[in-house]
């Protein structure tokens, strides 16, 4: 995974509240068995119509996208983080993330940065005026900025750390190998098994 | 201070805990389907990591199979390629897999129930939002996303933050005719889509107590449609009634060692819940859907919102984009809507209870002329003995399509599909833009409205009927 400090730029406004996954991307992608290549399933229903943000010439290069509250509700499918992150999506800014959609951005490498309601208002407004807008979410200051708007986001400390230092879950996990081992030699003989009985 | 339930048997599972980390979870169960299983299984492969614990994981084909002419080769590519991709995954990692045609395959949530695999005092986790079904058992039961379902076959932990607790306690008799789903839709509306977020919800009072296992399952099942992580419901009498016998229930000493430990787990009656919502159970009847997400609902007595009722702008907007994609106006009697299709089905209302409870109602009566209405047991079992019940013969009798079992429609991955425009009634878990075919429009209802909805062609309960 690669580290995430700070990253500049061009942001969309998705003035939508309870954006599920289904929205996010549509189930027939998920049965592709691969882990890249969801560019195409992102909002594939909404981008049919030619007004929808992510159609607008001036948000082509947009990598953070700005929406509103309740992202990522729904399904678990992790689809969703990896849909937003090959459309060039490295950010969502939202004021109330969904948990499951938040816990698979941090591992993925995307960064799901919640922020009061009112930052959402300006942010739109800001970028409506001028989509050229740069935006900075600087993960080491916890900070969005903007011409006019400073403001603080919300991020779990253990997955800023996770994305400050790159780090893959498995890997950490099994410098515990041995605890995982102690714990299996006291689990109850009643807890059952798949294979047999 | 004593503990909840969600806290013991959290506590009982940590195998590593550091300030200023996230506890590591030894998990119990870990089931496996072949959507959001490839990429994890592609990863282990690719790190060269073997599954951990095969004995403790168990895959199933649900999402994505038929519900028609299951002996043939599956027609869509894709979904071949899916379902063909978890058989090759489970034969090189040795996890036990049942496939399309065994006895035992069937959707995820239904499987682990009926095999006596979930038991209460487990951690149960699936790659899929729905695994807070098994809460039902007090068993800790959350959805993963697939790094984790990676991170679990590798290493059989998970790493996780505490969740809050929420107490939900239904108190008193439900009224005849009001069900294990109307009291979760009636939730969800109450608390709202975000209104468990980070919270492990306990169902407690006197009509949950009152509930058979299956409509504890249909009420844990639908915890994470109000945001929640995991939904619990704390085992007794009831739970271990349905565990004996079954084939991966503990049997003689190990029972007993079972039962003894299983009964310590209640919530003490000193602990304290971050959140308690109290909900009267005489105050209820049967709820439909009426808009885009679960938390839009209302008894199906109402009538259709309108955008002038919203307590806010965010409320407003979504109300009137509801309305628009359902084709609804606003101050519709609920029982003015017509539907095309019925889908009796899904983890939520798949189980056999329920094919009884759509079966009684359909019994001696027609499917409306307008109306195509579908059934589609939980699992192949289900499908046995609905059979050996002659359930089958009352839903064919009536004019309905008796499936094999899989999700179906509850996600429309396989071939079961609304057109687009197209309305249903449907005992599933959610009505999103689209979730169950693009275009398609959902109302989620209990097995019993389904069926009467199925006979009249508009919503209706069972008691709109004249007597068959
Ligand atoms: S029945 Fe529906 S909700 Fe349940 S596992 Fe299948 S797709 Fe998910």
């Amino acid at each position: 995974m690669e580290k995430f400090t700070s990253h500049t730029g061009i942001a969309a406004p998705l003035r939508r509240s309870n954006v599920d996954t289904d929205q996010i991307i549509p189930a027939e992608y998920l049965k592709r068995i691969t882990r890249h290549g969801f560019e195409d399933g992102l909002f594939a229903a909404w981008r049919k119509d030619p007004q929808f943000v992510l159609n607008q010439p001036e948000f082509a290069d947009a990598t953070i996208l700005v929406a509103g509250p309740d992202f990522g509700t729904g399904s678990s499918r992790e689809h969703a983080v990896w849909a937003l992150q090959d459309y060039g999506f490295a950010v969502v800014l939202s004021s109330r993330f969904a948990d499951i959609f938040r816990g698979n951005s941090g591992k993925g490498g995307l960064l799901a940065a919640q922020v009061d309601q009112s930052v959402i208002e300006q942010l739109w407004l800001a970028i409506e005026a001028n989509p050229a807008t740069q935006v900075t979410v600087d993960l080491v200051e916890r900070q969005v900025r903007a011409e006019g708007i400073t403001a603080p986001f919300e991020v779990d400390d253990y997955v800023r750390w996770r994305l400050l230092e790159g780090l893959d879950d498995i890997g950490i996990t099994l410098q515990h190998a041995d605890e995982i081992s102690a714990f299996e030699h006291r689990r109850p003989a009643f807890a059952p098994v798949t294979i047999g009985t | 201070m004593g503990k909840t339930l969600a806290e013991k048997v959290w506590d009982a599972h940590v195998v590593h805990r550091a300030a200023g980390e996230p506890d590591l979870l030894y998990i119990d169960l870990h089931l496996v389907h072949e959507v959001t299983s490839p990429q994890a299984f592609d990863g282990l492969r690719a790190s060269g990591r073997p599954v951990r614990r095969p004995d403790l994981t168990l895959a199933t084909e649900d999402h994505n199979v038929p519900t028609i002419d299951i002996d043939k080769p599956i027609a869509d590519p894709v979904s071949r390629a899916q379902v063909e991709a978890l058989r090759t995954n489970c034969a090189e990692f040795g996890v036990p897999l049942y496939s399309l045609g065994d006895a035992e395959q069937g959707i995820v949530h239904v499987v682990g129930p009926q095999l006596g695999l979930t038991q209460p005092g487990m951690t149960v986790v699936c790659g899929d939002s729905h695994t807070s079904t098994h809460g039902a058992f007090g068993a800790l039961a959350f959805g993963i996303g697939t790094s984790e379902v990676e991170h679990v076959l590798a290493t059989q932990t998970l790493p996780l933050k505490p969740f809050k607790t929420m107490a939900i306690t239904v108190e008193g008799e439900l009224p005849a005719g009001v069900t294990a789903k109307d009291v979760i839709l009636a939730v969800i509306a109450r608390i709202g889509t975000g209104g468990g977020q980070g919270y492990v919800l306990e169902y407690r009072g006197s009509a949950i107590r009152g509930l058979s296992m299956e409509g504890r399952m249909t009420i844990c099942n639908m915890s994470i449609e109000a945001g929640a992580r995991a939904g619990m419901v704390a085992p007794d009498e009831t739970t271990f009634e349905y565990l004996r016998g079954r084939a991966h229930a503990p049997t003689g000493e190990e029972w007993d060692a079972a039962v003894a430990y299983w009964s310590s787990l209640a919530t003490d009656d000193d602990a304290s819940f971050d959140a308690e919502v109290v909900i009267d159970a005489a105050s209820l009847s049967p709820y439909v859907t009426w808009g885009t997400n679960p938390g839009q609902g209302l008894p199906l007595s109402a009538d259709v919102p309108s955008p002038d009722d919203a307590a806010d702008e965010v409320e407003r907007v979504a109300i009137e984009r509801a309305l628009e994609y359902m084709g609804l106006k606003a101050g519709t009697p609920l029982r003015d809507i017509q539907v095309d299709t019925v889908f009796v089905g899904s983890c939520t209302n798949g189980r056999i209870e329920d094919l009884r409870a759509a079966a009684e109602v359909l019994k001696g009566r027609k499917v409306a002329d307008s109306v195509r209405m579908l059934v589609v047991p939980g699992s192949a079992r289900v499908r046995l003995q609905a059979q050996q019940e002659g359930l089958d013969r009352t839903f064919i009798a009536a004019g309905a399509e008796w499936r094999e079992a899989g999700c179906s429609m509850c996600l429309a991955m396989n071939p079961d599909k609304l057109a687009p425009g197209e309305r249903s009634a449907s005992t599933s878990n959610r009505n999103f833009e689209g979730r169950q075919g693009p275009g398609g429009r959902t109302h989620l209802v209990s097995p019993a409205v389904a069926a009467a909805t199925a006979v009249v062609g508009r919503l209706a309960s069972p008691s709109d009927l004249t007597a068959a």
